[in-house]
């Protein structure tokens, strides 16, 4: 009995804390711009299975993209064993969903197999982050709370794997000295049950809870470190992929508020229709952290700065200061400096400071060729091309900044009618004097 | 051998004859303008002309698409470009649309129909592959069978739109030896001149992005780069220089390629 109200009040403390955070967080979702809306359900869930569950992208790097695709695959099968002992805990029953039988020996056996594969993968990505370096893990925004980041998420995993491999082998050692019927398969725990050789009933019992009561209370504590951690990646990447863009990557999203002064401008009988009294005069574009679309902020919050988009950005390549993660990176960070202070004070709470320049310079933003490779590469859909666009469209439309040679090339636009200054006169003298042989 | 001369049929005059030709070809303006890639504006009209493909342009009556102002933040010029070109197509009720370069097209596909357009759009790489499988475009000179291609992705068909294999296909037709740089398809490195980065210096760095393009080229050492985009083909026509490779390679669009191994 002891044990179970200790459970519970872990329990209710675990949850009450974890439903602060998200409800920050969803204010700080208030805060951020309408975008589009979630519709094709069908095709989402399409986009999950293949992308997030199938891992396929991920695989665009088939060594390391099958070690993460382990873990992730290990963590979808434990979660099994984890409802379980939530279930155990709170009820003091021992193994309650064993009453599902043979799926529940192959679940128990697959969470062990994977506890294995995963504590393994979880070595290999500590040992290349700590002694190899790896490109992709540097750069100027890898600040070292970015590495400590990371190392601590993956010890916790690897900690959860050990405890939860030790617990199946002392379960097994325990009910095989106490003559209890072994509820599970253990194909990889049941070889080392001798490390618990020569201890009593009780003592091998005792282990057994110290193992239980680990995994689970470290589960309970990376639940709430995680949405402070980049590795809040592991609740948001598969709704991320949920609620990715269905368009083809090259679309960019139409800007409502412009068609409408544009169609003002085109059309002078429109300007007497009674302008929508009530719409709020909106800025042009992102300047700061609330100025995003809430797909944007999703984006910065699934980020798990694994760099794969950073490593293919040609702008970054090449030596340019520009790299994708830091942009999803300074998004979250902004937001986090901004938010509470937007919460605290109100919406138009200003601190003096900005998305753009305090975090994003525009020499990062004008290097951006729009290639899509980063949003091409992102294993969880993440479409950092629209942001860098969205924060250009702002220094152009709302400050009239943008290096000289684009307005220039603004200007030949609208005054020519071509990005280059060539008369409409001469666009036909491509086709002059066109001769074919005849065949 | 004989020669004739052409006409390219501009889209007023037929309306004014009551014609109504069932395409628009879509020059561009690096077709229009552009000296290196007009040739390639007309290789790919005489192709058209030799497939008998109705079709007419818009001659002076055509406009910047407005996309390197949507890329480079001036959504409002974007606009304003995009809404007169839907007119304009509307007056001439035109319904099919023919672009060889790659930013059109994709500005006019994804882009168009959320300002009211009502149009189809079709690449001319996914042209000649249609008439190829139709087998009325048929390829049978021995022209580029010595030849070592490789093609060059533009990021605009490629992971932009998906269109990987159409020109694969279309060059597997001349012969050749078609090798693929380790970057390709939807790995491809952009030539660097994307997003309105074609008008402007590229910002601060250690080496250009055309170069660092020009790296996987000559690890494959093609005797032809084949593009499919007038930037990249300006940023590779310049790579070839600055390696001086310009003995060993040259710079050819996929509708040139064809038009030549046609003997158009």
């Amino acid at each position: 009995m002891t044990k179970q109200v200790v459970f519970a009040i872990a329990l209710l403390f675990t949850i009450g804390v974890f439903a602060y955070t998200i409800s920050r967080i969803v204010r700080f979702f208030m805060l951020t711009r309408k975008g589009f809306a979630v519709k094709q359900l069908g095709k989402r869930l399409w986009v999950t299975l293949e992308v997030a569950f199938g891992q396929t992208k991920i695989f665009r790097r088939p060594v390391i993209g099958l070690m993460h695709a382990l873990v992730f695959w290990g963590f979808c099968v434990i979660l099994f064993g984890s409802i379980e002992m939530v279930i155990d805990g709170l009820f003091g029953i021992e193994k309650s969903l064993s009453l599902l039988g043979g799926f529940y020996n192959f679940m128990m056996a697959a969470g062990d197999v994977f506890a294995l594969l995963v504590a393994i993968s979880i070595v290999v990505f500590l040992t290349r982050r700590i002694f190899l370096h790896i490109k992709r893990f540097e750069g100027i925004e890898m600040k070292k709370i970015s590495h400590i980041d990371a190392n601590v998420a993956l010890s916790i995993i690897l900690i959860l794997m050990l405890s939860l491999m030790g617990m199946n082998a002392a379960y097994l050692k325990w009910a095989e000295l106490a003559g209890h019927e072994v509820h599970g398969v253990y194909p990889v725990s049941q070889f080392l049950t001798g490390l618990f050789n020569g201890l009593s009933v009780n003592a091998v019992f005792n282990h057994y809870q110290v193992y239980w009561w680990t995994h689970i209370l470290l589960i309970f504590l990376f639940a709430n470190l995680l949405p402070y951690s980049k590795h809040f990646h592991v609740f948001m990447s598969v709704p991320n992929v949920f609620l990715s863009r269905l368009e083809p990557l090259g679309k960019l999203p139409n800007m409502e508020n412009v068609t409408r002064e544009v169609k003002l401008m085109m059309d002078p009988n429109a300007a007497f229709a009674a302008p929508a009294a009530d719409a709020p005069i909106e800025r042009f574009g992102v300047k700061d952290a609330e100025d995003v679309v809430w797909k944007s902020y999703f984006d910065a919050l699934s980020c798990t700065e694994c760099g794969r988009c950073t490593s293919v950005c040609p702008a970054n390549i090449t030596g340019k200061k520009l790299s994708p993660r830091k942009v999803m990176m300074d998004l979250r960070a902004r937001m986090k400096e901004k938010g509470p202070l937007m919460l605290k004070n109100g919406h138009d709470y200003s601190d003096g400071k900005s998305l753009i320049r305090d975090y994003i310079s525009e020499e990062e933003l004008w290097a951006c060729t729009t290639c899509n490779a980063c949003a091409q590469e992102c294993p969880i859909n993440i479409d950092h091309p629209k942001l860098i666009v969205d924060m250009r469209r702002y220094l152009v439309m709302e400050e009239g900044s943008a290096p000289g040679e684009l307005k220039a090339m603004f200007n030949n636009i609208e005054n020519n009618g071509a990005p280059w200054q060539y008369s409409p006169e001469d666009r036909m003298v491509w086709a002059k004097d066109l001769e074919m042989n005849v065949r | 051998m004989e020669t004739r001369k052409i006409e390219i049929p501009v889209m007023a005059d037929c309306f004014a004859r009551g014609e109504k030709p069932e395409y628009l070809f879509w020059v561009g303006c690096a077709g229009a303008y552009d000296d290196r890639y007009k040739k390639v504006a007309r290789a790919f009209a005489k192709i058209l002309v030799h497939l008998n493909v109705s079709f007419a342009v818009l001659g002076k009556e055509e406009t910047c698409t407005g996309d390197p102002a949507r890329r480079a933040g001036n959504e409002m010029l974007f606009q304003m470009q995009a809404l007169q070109n839907i007119e304009l197509f509307k007056a001439y009720e035109i319904k099919k649309v023919i672009t060889i370069c790659p930013h059109c097209y994709n500005t006019f596909k994804n882009e168009y129909p959320d300002l009211g357009a009502d149009f189809e759009v079709i690449s001319y790489i996914d042209l000649l592959n249609k008439y190829i499988n139709e087998g009325k475009l048929k390829i049978d000179s021995e022209k580029f069978k010595n030849a070592k291609i490789t093609y060059h992705d533009p990021c605009y068909l490629g992971r932009a739109n998906g269109i990987y294999e159409q020109p694969r296909t279309v060059l597997k037709k001349l012969g050749g030896e078609l090798v693929e740089m380790e970057r390709n398809r939807s790995f491809a490195l952009c030539c660097g001149a994307g997003g309105a980065q074609m008008f402007k210096e590229a910002e601060k760095g250690n080496k250009e992005v055309f170069l660092e393009r020009m790296d996987d080229v000559l690890k494959v050492n093609p005797n032809i780069i084949a593009t499919a985009c007038p930037f990249c083909m300006t940023m590779m026509t310049d790579g070839i220089k600055y390696k001086n490779q310009e003995e060993k390679m040259r710079n050819l669009d996929v509708a040139e390629l064809i038009a030549e191994s046609l003997n158009l």
